[in-house]
């Protein structure tokens, strides 16, 4: 187990290698290039061509990927361009924030998705399994940006139950520690904090878990449909097991494999998607950071992120694979 | 009286828009305690059916209809309801699957597969109840059997597997055992050991077996009484021996005739039934095997064939039977003579 684990944590590297060159070539091949970026349109020549040897833009390229690599592995991923200050110190106080609102929405959609797609495929072709079927078809269907606006004037304008954008109320004057709010709360016992960061959470994680979730019940439906008609659910049968004991020893347990697969899939997706989660609710993650970042082709900002999400999914798929050895026995590693 | 009687058993799939299929159409068949009954047919002529209606085993579906009896020691089985059942299957009646890989569970250990059962109808638990499915892999012949219950179907033979099955099966000494077509997926010699192992916990352990399968050397092998099956109705019932010496119903003699034999010279030909079971003939036209029917002639067609009783425990259903010397069919009870 060990051993896998480790092998898998190395093929991170070429995956980072490669990565990092793609990047590299992008970046400097997009037109307009961080010159403009910092002087606008109005820029004379000379004062490009200071910035360009300031930055180092005028070295041989790969001189500038050497460096670029070099920097990397330093976790010195630069100056962000707009805001001035290191990348990795605002990635430090955003990404925890990010992270948060993901994992709020990926127990959301595991913990409705799972126990719904198993319910409509028990009861199959009845009101609820039509119900959920069409439902989250119409998750899939909405863009999470919509939603988000929808949520927001039904749940926080009309109705005041939550708090509309911002990660917690500044007025508490919460102690920081990790950045990750619920945890700093709970870590120094402030706990009107911890409950209001989790408050401040629901309606964007709610907006984040829609698609994942749709997804989720419609896997978990086909996979409990397919196992129930497998020969060792007619064993069990025989052998006169309680229904409960079927069930829950038989049926679920196998239909977990697919679900698992497409839950790492989707957990790489929603950092994207919180990007427009984040812009919506203003919530100060890494998600609204990139998407300004974006548009003031802020270069350093965007490769920091891009290169989180490529760790974040390289880890994500692992812990996938981990799981599976403790459900499947035919893919235990060793 | 007998331990399990089925009577006028009948399962029909009926789909929105076509006509209903009729896969158990009226069988009528008894197993005695001890005793070893064989249904045997092609594929298609309904004896998993019937296995699967006995045990309420048959996928829930709109448009099932199960109809008839199966009286098991004084309880009709198609009466009770689902708890009842679970209760009754696995105790008084268990039941071995054809393919082993797929009829065990591929994420639970072999052990926890047995101690299940035992758990469930034996109230054993823990230390009580791994010894006890150890004693239960031991006595179907799986050696070492204490590491085996930790180990996963796939890590077991094919052999190894069914014999896991089979101890499933017998874990709460059940007073009949069916076994549907528990050899096919596997190797001749394994087949030879299960029947075997079979045969002998049968007479160990005086269970009665329902043996559902096509192949006529398992038939020749244990069992006592033979009901041949086609379209979904039993064409012949009868003994062991008096069957393979002087076979009535034509699809008995074809099905006989089709054994390849180890004697016959080189060159010479299997001995088909001709054409498939789909040439079916609905039963309420006359004679279901009619179509593919060497000794048709034109009562056969018109109306369906009757079950004929002979003075020797036999029955047949077939208007120009195989002609035996010295047999005459008994009157027919139901009609005026």
């Amino acid at each position: 187990m060990f051993r896998f684990i480790v092998r898998r944590l190395l093929q991170l590297i070429p995956t980072l290698f490669g990565l990092s060159l793609l990047l590299f070539i992008w970046l400097r091949r997009l037109p307009g290039g961080p010159e403009t970026a910092i002087l606008g349109e109005r820029g004379t020549p000379e004062m490009r061509a200071a910035i360009r040897r300031n930055m180092g833009l005028d070295e041989p390229i790969l001189v500038q990927y050497g460096r670029f690599v070099r920097r990397m592995i330093k976790l010195d991923l630069g100056t962000s361009t707009s805001t001035k200050r290191a990348v990795t110190t605002e990635f430090i106080e955003r990404f925890p924030g990010t992270v948060e609102l993901t994992i709020t929405a990926m127990v959301i959609a595991i913990g409705i998705g799972i126990p719904l797609g198993y319910l409509a495929a028990r009861r199959r072709g009845r009101f609820l399994d039509h119900a959920s079927v069409g439902g989250s078809l119409i998750g899939i269907c909405i863009p999470v940006f919509f939603l988000g606006y929808v949520l927001k004037a039904i749940f926080s304008e009309n109705l005041h139950w939550f708090p509309s954008s911002g990660r917690q109320d500044p007025t508490l004057g919460a102690t920081r520690v990790t950045n990750f709010f619920v945890l700093d709360g709970l870590m120094t016992r402030e706990w009107d904090a911890a409950a209001d960061a989790l408050w401040h959470l629901v309606l964007p994680a709610i907006a984040l878990a829609s698609i994942p979730l749709a997804i989720i019940v419609r896997i978990t439906r086909a996979s409990v449909l397919e196992v129930l008609n497998e020969d060792f659910v007619r064993t069990a049968e025989a052998k006169g097991l309680t229904e409960q004991t079927v069930r829950s020893r038989h049926v679920l347990r196998n239909a977990m494999l697919p679900v698992a697969t497409s839950i790492g899939l989707l957990a790489g997706g929603l950092l994207s998607g919180a990007v427009l989660t984040e812009t919506v609710f203003a919530f100060s993650g890494i998600g609204a950071f990139v998407a300004e970042a974006i548009g003031q082709r802020d270069y350093p900002v965007l490769m920091g992120f891009i290169l989180i999400i490529a760790v974040v999914y390289v880890l994500v798929n692992l812990l996938v694979d981990l799981s599976y050895s403790f459900i499947d026995p035919r893919v235990r590693v060793r | 009286m007998s331990l399990l009687e089925v009577d006028d058993l009948s399962v029909t799939f009926a789909r929105r828009g076509q006509r209903p299929v009729h896969a158990v159409d009226g069988v009528s068949f008894s197993v005695d305690a001890g005793e070893v009954v064989g249904l045997v047919g092609e594929s298609g002529c309904g004896k998993s059916v019937t296995s699967l209606a006995i045990m309420g085993l048959l996928p829930k579906q709109p448009g099932l209809r199960v109809g008839g009896k199966a009286v098991f020691d004084g309880t009709d089985l198609l009466q009770l309801d689902d708890r009842s059942r679970r209760d009754i299957r696995g105790r008084d009646i268990a039941m071995i699957f054809q393919d082993p890989l797929s009829s065990l569970n591929p994420v639970i250990p072999i052990g926890l597969q047995v101690t299940e059962v035992l758990t469930r109808h034996r109230g054993m638990k823990g230390d009580a109840a791994a010894k006890e499915a150890a004693a239960l892999l031991d006595r179907v012949g799986i050696p070492d059997p204490k590491r085996r219950l930790k180990e996963y179907p796939h890590q077991l033979s094919g052999g190894m597997r069914q014999r896991a099955l089979i101890a499933m099966a017998v874990a709460c000494q059940p007073r009949l055992l069916i076994a549907d077509e528990p050899t096919t997926a596997l190797d001749v010699t394994i087949q030879a050991q299960i029947l075997e192992l079979l045969k002998e916990l049968v007479r160990d352990s005086g269970t009665a077996l329902l043996m559902i399968t096509h192949d006529l050397g398992v038939v020749a092998g244990m069992v006592d009484t033979v009901n041949v099956l086609y379209g979904g109705r039993v064409v012949e019932t009868a003994r062991r021996r008096p069957l393979f010496r002087e076979p009535r119903h034509p699809y008995t003699v074809g099905l006989l005739g089709s054994v390849p034999r180890l004697d016959a010279g080189r060159g010479e030909k299997l001995n088909p039934i001709p054409g498939s079971v789909r040439d079916l003939l609905p039963w309420p036209d006359g004679c279901a095997f009619a179509p593919r029917c060497a000794r048709r002639i034109d009562d056969c067609v018109g109306q369906p064939p009757e079950l004929v009783h002979t003075y020797d425990g036999r029955s047949y259903r077939c208007v120009n039977p195989e002609p035996v010397p010295g047999t005459v069919p008994a009157p027919r009870e139901e009609e005026p003579a």
